[in-house]
């Protein structure tokens, strides 16, 4: 049976983790290869290493962490982050990455996933959705991470972007991201029972009840989640033993 | 020991050379039929679109190489569907190692089971030497939209829809549909397997 995936979000600047720290049992927690080698050990799924840095030495850097990367790491990677082009992800899967996730770029222009798709296979791309619900009880695309709105709905671009070649969606609620307080399963929920493709849900994520709320309820098929792990406030294998003793289907 | 990974248009070489080269068993990436042949391990990856991959082998008779070749072959994901007969993906004829035929996931619209198969899940029935010191049920990274079907060649099982090759094994060729150069622990023992007790 098909499991339910965890996966641990590394945020990168400068090929150093952001929020990697307060681990003992590594030498250096800012390396997002030692950082992402434990987390594999400890049972994640995959790993999502998503580019912050904002400098144009920025793809060089990228391409050389990536491939440090896929020599260490055993489980698959997924490389996000400014990511425009075909030959973005060219470098980066030539480098070892397993996936790509593009934003922004995707929605200005929605002919990069066709183009993305039919050059690597819709399963290397990965679209990465920033949601809000407003006042309407609508959910609303924002793109530059959460800076600027759209009038496009959530359920809309997901439904175009996978006709168009995107072989998996990362949704990332504004309204829950960095609260703790749960998944949002119900935009979760709609676009995992409409969309032919797997959906991963990221945001709120605060504790083992609320990974197996958006697995059961939420009908994700993976979650996402980054300073609760970074910070240790869950760890995966209790996690995982968690969520097998509810009925969840995890590898163990 | 000389192990070579056989490169053309659908490769994913990177991955399987990284995966060999932490388990101590370095490999070379060639497209050239006399290093393959004089190989003493053959690794045929693959991540692509089969009809693509078999003209570009074709053209360059690497598929006749393939089907000659005397020494241990493992074929992966794309490579393994390649060493079948046939695919269903553009109606392509494969190298013809394996009778089993390759055929489109079809859920029958049971959104529940999304295509293509992202992810972990297990195999089990393991047989043959590939499986050393590998538990029944043990899970292994997957990703596909296309199977190949079970039949005498069948060495693992895997259910996804329904009950199909996980891996298939005839003569000195064996394929499996999953990765293991992205297999966690499981992945690395069965490529040590491959290298060291086949």
């Amino acid at each position: 049976m098909l499991a339910k995936r965890i996966i641990p979000c590394l945020d990168i600047k400068d090929g150093r983790t952001v929020k990697g720290i307060n681990f003992e049992n590594i030498r250096d927690a800012g390396d997002p290869v030692e950082l992402g080698a434990l987390y594999a050990r400890q049972g994640a799924d995959e790993l999502v290493f998503l580019d912050i840095t904002a400098t144009n030495e920025k793809r060089k850097t990228l391409s050389e962490l990536v491939n440090r990367i896929s020599h260490h790491i055993n489980i698959p990677f997924t490389v996000g982050g400014g990511i425009a082009s075909v030959d973005d992800v060219n470098v980066l899967l030539q480098n070892g990455a397993d996936k790509i996730s593009v934003n922004t770029a995707a929605f200005k222009r929605p002919e990069l996933l066709k183009e993305l798709a039919g050059e690597f296979g819709s399963q290397c791309v990965v679209l990465a959705i920033d949601t809000r619900m407003e006042d309407d009880g609508e959910w609303y695309v924002y793109l530059n991470g959460g800076r600027v709105r759209t009038e496009t709905k959530c359920l809309d671009w997901a439904q175009q972007a996978v006709a168009l070649g995107a072989g998996e969606i990362l949704l990332t609620s504004m309204n829950h991201d960095g609260t703790k307080k749960g998944f949002a399963l119900d935009i979760t929920g709609t676009l995992a029972s409409l969309l032919p493709v797997p959906v991963i849900a990221s945001g709120g994520g605060g504790n083992m009840e609320h990974f197996a709320e958006v697995f059961a309820e939420g009908k994700a098929d993976a979650a996402l989640a980054a300073s609760i792990f970074h910070f240790k406030e869950v760890g995966i294998p209790e996690l995982k033993t968690y969520l097998s003793e509810k009925g969840i289907n995890v590898r163990i | 020991m000389k192990t070579v990974v056989i490169k053309y248009n659908a490769g994913n070489t990177q991955s399987v050379l990284y995966a060999l080269e932490r388990i101590g068993a370095a490999a070379e990436v060639t497209d050239d039929p006399e290093q393959i042949r004089a190989a003493d391990k053959v690794i045929f990856p693959g991540v692509g679109e089969a009809s693509s991959a078999m003209q570009y082998l074709k053209a360059r008779q690497l598929d006749q190489v393939i089907r000659e070749l005397t020494q241990p072959v493992l074929g992966i994901c794309l490579g393994m569907q390649l060493l079948c007969s046939h695919s269903e993906e553009n109606d392509t004829t494969c190298i013809g190692i394996f009778d089993e035929q390759v055929k489109a996931f079809n859920n029958a619209g049971n959104k529940d089971f999304k295509i293509p198969q992202i992810g972990w899940n297990t195999v089990y029935d393991l047989r043959t030497k590939l499986f050393n010191g590998i538990a029944e049920n043990s899970y292994c990274y997957f990703v596909h939209g296309y199977y190949a079907s079970k039949g005498p060649a069948t060495i693992a099982t895997t259910d996804y829809i329904q009950p199909y090759s996980a891996a298939l094994h005839k003569d000195n060729f064996y394929g499996v549909q999953f990765h293991p150069e992205k297999s966690a622990a499981v992945g690395e023992q069965i490529l040590r397997n491959f290298i060291s007790h086949i």
